[in-house]
């Protein structure tokens, strides 16, 4: 088994993780069971828009489009970064 | 100069009660249990989740004993949701009905970890010491996933079930969790009186790494492991807690605040209770979680090794129990004087064939 993200796959934030801002470090985080990670622009302008409806293709046209970056550079980060959080059981792809 | 102000803690657990239907030789807490009246009250417990929050944890594990034992558990856990804390419930299952999980639920708890006495019922009830524990776990497991709650397995291993860990992985996978815990059994608390019965041999340590090499892989996408070895047959401690009173606060039932759970051992130190001072105060200021930061308190060899901001010359509470002295360099070390002795040790007692001691409640 290994993962993998098509392009009509729609990635979601499993439950029991959730971004967080913290006050006292202040970060942003994404809490999941017995981890936080922390968030770093990238990653959260990505799970912004993962919201369990848009297809990867779609949220990755949207991020080229919002952020003024090739499609293929978009496409490659963040799929590298959502099938971390996938392998770490965080994002489903569905 | 004065010593760097510690970080904040990024973890609290919470150990609600001591109290527990089950009776786990491997139980990791202490040999004097404390009795139901010397239990905080739920306001305590409200007021400490409150400052937690506030000093910058992040998640809070509700455990124990059994933390169901508690009828005031689901106040406890809205309260703690409330206040910013991701919620985990560190359980058996017993104790836990339908109701209550849909209450829970209800309550915001993020993450629910199930705990594992054994692959079937003949084992899970031998080991756990209580009869019908195993049919019963089985069906709140099934509970949880009906309700969606993620759920971590944690499967404690020691001699007597080392040999099932690839059952123990498909139980994990049947009850979908997402993540196994794999814990070699630590030698604290109760399981330091079943040595003789637990301790598993050097070869089942070395097949329980291939076995879970070979399933992480087979298993990516699907199960996270989390795999914490034997380190009686190591030749470096672990960095015990990332490091004395680093990352992670213990409130015991009777509000004691510790550096980990095992802490309470080292009779040298006295221990703050939480309803008593500021959480704050006890964290950064007393002398207690002062004793072992940062580098000045250690003995040689650690003193001199460049290992130490790595391993922080490992587990403060080992060294209390083998080397007699916490501020010891932790026996495990192959550097520690005492090390051959604790191998020595290890062998024989991973050899021997000794029955269970069951933990009891003081009567
Ligand atoms: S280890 Fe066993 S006896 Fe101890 S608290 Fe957990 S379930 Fe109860
Ligand atoms: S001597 Fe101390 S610091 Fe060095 S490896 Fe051993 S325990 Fe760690």
């Amino acid at each position: 088994m290994s993962v993998e993200l098509k392009d009509g796959d729609r990635p979601v934030i499993l439950r029991g993780v959730r971004t967080h801002f913290d006050k006292v470090r202040n970060v942003w985080l994404l809490l999941a069971p017995e981890r936080a990670l922390k968030l770093d622009d990238v990653g959260r302008a990505i799970l912004d828009e993962v919201d369990g409806m848009r297809t990867f293709g779609e949220i990755t046209a949207i991020l080229a489009e919002k952020y003024d970056a090739p499609l293929d550079r978009i496409s490659g980060d963040a799929r590298t970064y959502l099938s971390g959080l996938m392998a770490r059981r965080m994002v489903e792809a569905r | 100069m004065s010593a760097p102000r510690p970080n904040p803690p990024m973890a609290m657990l919470a150990e609600l009660t001591h109290r527990c239907p089950l009776a786990c030789p491997y139980c990791s807490n202490p040999l004097e249990l404390e009795r139901k009246e010397r239990e905080l009250t739920t306001d305590e417990w409200k007021d400490i989740f409150s400052q937690a929050a506030e000093m910058g944890v992040l998640h809070v594990h509700f455990s124990g004993g059994e933390p169901a034992s508690r009828r005031d558990l689901e106040e406890m856990v809205a309260h703690a949701r409330d206040v910013g804390l991701y919620t985990n419930l560190i359980t058996s299952g017993i104790g836990l009905n339908k109701r209550r999980l849909d209450a829970l639920n209800e309550c915001g708890l993020d993450h629910v970890q199930l705990s594992l006495q054994g692959v079937d019922s003949e084992m899970a009830d031998w080991v756990g010491g209580y009869k019908g524990g195993f049919d019963r776990k089985m069906q709140v497991a099934e509970w949880i996933g009906e309700i969606g709650f993620p759920l971590t397995l944690n499967a404690v291993m020691h001699k007597k079930n080392f040999d099932r860990l690839d059952e123990t992985i498909a139980i994990a996978l049947d009850m979908g969790a997402r993540r196994l815990e794999v814990a070699t059994v630590q030698f604290h608390g109760w399981a330091a009186k079943n040595r003789a019965a637990l301790m598993p041999t050097r070869e089942q340590a070395k097949q329980a790494r291939l076995t879970v090499n070979e399933a992480r892989k087979r298993l990516e996408g699907v199960l996270v492991i989390d795999y914490v070895p034997a380190d009686h047959h190591s030749d470096y401690p672990k960095p015990c807690m990332g490091g004395w009173a680093s990352t992670g606060i213990n409130i015991a039932p009777d509000g004691a605040v510790l550096p980990c759970h095992a802490a309470h051992t080292i009779k040298s130190l006295k221990f703050d209770k939480a309803h008593e001072k500021p959480l704050k105060e006890i964290w950064y200021d007393s002398d207690a979680f002062n004793a072992f930061r940062g580098f000045e308190w250690m003995q040689e060899p650690c003193r001199s090794c460049e290992l130490k901001t790595k391993d922080f010359g490992g587990c403060r509470c080992q060294a209390m129990a083998i080397a007699g002295d916490a501020a010891a360099t932790d026996p495990v070390c192959i550097k520690s004087p005492l090390h051959d002795e604790l191998v020595r040790q290890a062998e024989a007692d991973s050899e021997a064939d000794a029955d269970l001691v069951y933990r009891v409640m003081p009567t």
